[in-house]
């Protein structure tokens, strides 16, 4: 590994708005009487109920477990009763079946796995075990399994654990307190993930605007071997692939995992939660999220239980002072909009985020004057302007030639456009369409 | 659980708005980039009006005016929403000037409106669509049908704020030996509004590049082959052909690599093709001055080169990141 690292072409230097909420400790949110656990919150198969209505559960029991391979078993954020097993609006807008849980007050631990103190001398295989059976997924947004990263196929070597600390979206600040705060478990998460997948050394990616993280982790680092490496700010830095290249120089090939390039990347939350699996038997049931956005009395980092509706988000951050014309799930790049203030923190919830009516002036798409800007900006190197031009004219084939499924729909071609041309979405569609033409095929 | 206070206000959903990502859009828009063009047109119009005076001042608001209008008048015919406010037809107006002689009647700006505007662009669909540079379409076709008032050149007067009435050739017209260099520089030559002054449009293209406006290969490239060819044929016969400073400084050569060649809409999209696009422009020019029936060929260069830009951009299409070659005998 170089000290210097390489920058990846495009890309594009947001307003981060980090500020709002940087120089905020991390607070512990109050406990509700009420939590609504989304069911199904990973990438892959949903996981299977066992619990019924009416059932009593303690802070930390299964409420479901996993359903396969590519899934994650759901534990119970507190203490309490089985109230409901109903569909509700999930973050997406489509229903989601979400179990209601009535508090007792008491959060009294169900003590579900024994903690693992000697981690150093403990078979990779039970560490592996634990992380499954902790429910931890990729807590930067991805939310795909964890332990199906650290279980690489025969054949396949890896040499290099990567952690993303890189939050390059902007107004998110959850990676960066914590990394601040808990520097010491970042870097012990580090450690048992690379004892997992039989490594000495892990790497840290963090961006450059967050120096008193860097720092932080510096100091602690050294403890457990793993280095700390400083990247340029530079939007989505964050991306996987993007993220490898910079450490590592390799480029992870179209439509392949970084575990074909010797990679495994996992956030760095996902690294605490880690170890609160392994070190301290606690299972994935509470994250750090950032409440954040200018109309917001009190913009902030709450560590929330699995469960609790985005309406007792933004009481913590003291409400509104303005109504916002967006309300968001994940950043300003990547985030989901949300119509209902009903949808709950789940685990891979980095934010919560309220954009102003004067941060988003409706545009009107004008035609594309062919400047470029998409194509200079695009991390995949694909051209942006020419695929949009090939999906108004529904030419998905045409699209796909000109390798839309490399898109990792990072948006920074919509947000570069003069012409403000909806081009995130015209891929995402192109994205479905071939999708669905594929399994047509058969 | 936390009680409800009064004070603490919650956004209402019926009022959030739902769209997809991303939610941040960046500052630059249509008429941004337009106007910022027309600032860097700028020194080459003060250029243009002290050494031409007031009628350069005439030709440029004409043409502009004219180009609004008709760009204007199209939408009301078709029933399209008004469009001059993004500033395209602001900026071809006062690219279409520049193109033109001081002394040009107002007839042939009115003329080149219209051609520009209609003719060059909304035939095809409006801005973004045209293939064609739309002020090249004017020049090109106000040569054809008034070859003698396109190639007729006021003589500067500089520092004189009054129409003059000598006309001159262009120095590519001149045998060699006869032109000076500093004042090609600074623009005291005859020629069109702005192929006057060099150093002008040398300001004007450096503002482009600031603004990251213009993708810097095509001007290189233009200017670059331009250089190598003339140069090289004023080695084998200086008698015969001009020096290459001459042939950048003079004529459409700067003009046209710094504010034809690079509209956005008619250049390709990628670096790549931007360095080949910007090759043929300069050496069409080339073989056009040094062996055509036109002194110049700046406009005709361009304007083929234009039509090229489709195959150009199909044929550097480049590979996304992690692109691997696929292995012989795979799909």
């Amino acid at each position: 590994m170089s000290d210097k690292p390489r920058k990846f072409k495009g890309g594009v230097h947001p307003d981060d708005s980090k500020a709002l909420s940087s120089h905020k400790a991390i607070q512990e949110a109050p406990l509700l009487d009420c939590y609504k656990v989304i069911m199904h919150q990973n990438i892959g198969a949903p996981p299977e109920l066992v619990v019924k209505k009416g059932d009593v559960v303690k802070k930390g029991a299964l409420l479901a477990k996993a359903g396969g391979f590519v899934s994650v078993p759901l534990h119970a954020p507190t203490s309490g009763t089985v109230k409901s097993i109903d569909k509700i609006p999930g973050p997406t807008g489509i229903s989601v079946p979400c179990i209601e849980i009535t508090a007792d007050g008491e959060d009294e631990w169900a003590s579900p796995f024994e903690p693992i103190a000697d981690w150093k001398n403990a078979e990779p295989a039970v560490l592996k075990q634990r992380v499954w059976d902790a429910g931890i997924v990729g807590m930067g947004g991805a939310g795909f399994p964890a332990h199906v990263k650290l279980s690489p196929p025969e054949g396949k070597k890896i040499d290099t654990l990567i952690l993303n600390g890189a939050e390059c979206e902007p107004y998110l600040t959850a990676d960066h307190r914590l990394m601040l705060e808990q520097a010491e478990e970042v870097v012990l998460g580090a450690a048992i993930l690379a004892r997992i997948l039989g490594l000495k050394t892990a790497v840290i990616g963090v961006e450059n605007n967050k120096p008193d993280a860097i720092e932080a982790m510096n100091k602690v680092a050294g403890k457990h071997n793993i280095q700390v490496q400083a990247l340029p700010v530079n939007y989505p830095q964050g991306a996987e692939k993007q993220l490898i290249y910079a450490i590592t120089g390799r480029e992870v090939p179209v439509g392949k995992l970084p575990m074909d390039v010797g990679c495994v990347v996992q956030n760095v939350a996902s690294a605490v939660a880690v170890v609160d699996a392994v070190v301290k038997g606690i299972p994935s049931i509470e994250r750090v999220t950032t409440v954040t956005g200018k109309p917001l009395v009190n913009p902030g980092n709450w560590k929330f239980r699995i469960g609790t509706p985005i309406s007792k988000a933004l009481e913590l951050a003291g409400g509104i002072t303005e109504q916002p014309a967006k309300l968001l799930l994940g950043g300003p790049m990547m985030g989901i909009a949300q119509s209902s203030l009903n949808v709950t923190v789940m685990k891979n919830t980095s934010g919560i985020l309220l954009i102003s009516n004067d941060e988003v002036s409706q545009y009107t798409s004008e035609p594309c004057i062919r400047c470029g800007r998409c194509v200079d900006c695009c991390p995949m190197q694909i051209l942006p302007a020419t695929i949009s031009q090939a999906v108004e004219n529904k030419r998905f084939d045409w699209a796909e030639k000109l390798n839309v499924m490399a898109c990792i729909e990072c948006g920074s071609c919509s947000y570069s456009c003069p012409s403000h041309r909806p081009l995130n979405q015209q891929f995402k569609r192109a994205k479905v369409e071939i999708q669905a033409g594929l399994r047509k095929k058969g | 659980m936390s009680e409800e206070t009064p004070t603490i206000q919650l956004p209402d959903p019926a009022k959030l708005v739902v769209s997809n990502s991303p939610h941040m859009r960046d500052k630059p828009t249509i008429s941004k980039i337009m106007f910022t063009v027309v600032v860097a047109m700028a020194p080459a119009c003060i250029a243009a009006v002290l050494f031409f005076g007031l009628a350069a001042i005439e030709v440029l608001l004409l043409c502009t005016l004219s180009c609004v209008v008709f760009e204007e008048g199209w939408n009301k015919l078709t029933k399209r929403p008004s469009t001059w406010k993004d500033g395209s037809a602001i900026l071809s107006g006062i690219l279409l000037g520049m193109n033109l002689n001081a002394g040009a009647p107002w007839w042939i700006c009115l003329l080149g409106g219209f051609l520009a505007m209609i003719l060059g662009k909304q035939l095809y669909g409006g801005l973004g669509y045209n293939p064609f540079n739309p002020v090249l379409v004017a020049r090109v076709g106000l040569l054809i049908g008034f070859p003698g008032i396109m190639t007729t050149w006021d003589k500067p007067a500089l520092g004189v704020f009054a129409v003059d009435g000598v006309t001159t050739a262009t120095p590519l017209g001149l045998a060699p030996g006869e032109t000076f260099i500093g004042d090609m520089l600074l623009g005291n030559v005859g020629g069109c509004l702005g192929e006057t002054s060099a150093v002008a449009l040398l300001i004007g293209g450096a503002i482009l590049l600031y603004f990251k406006l213009i993708k810097w290969e095509v001007p290189l490239s233009f200017i670059g082959t331009v250089f190598a060819i003339t140069g090289i044929m004023h080695l084998v016969d200086p008698t015969v052909y001009h020096s290459p400073f001459v042939h950048v400084l003079t004529g459409g050569v700067l003009l046209g690599a710094f504010f034809m060649a690079t509209d956005m809409v008619t250049s390709p999209m990628t670096h790549k093709g931007a360095w080949i696009f910007g090759f043929g422009c300069g050496l069409i020019t080339s073989l056009i001055r040094l062996w055509g029936s036109y002194p110049e060929g700046v406009s005709f260069a361009i304007l083929f080169m234009n039509a090229l830009v489709p195959l150009i951009d199909r044929s550097t299409i480049r590979k996304p990141f992690g692109f691997i070659t696929p292995a012989k005998g795979e799909a």
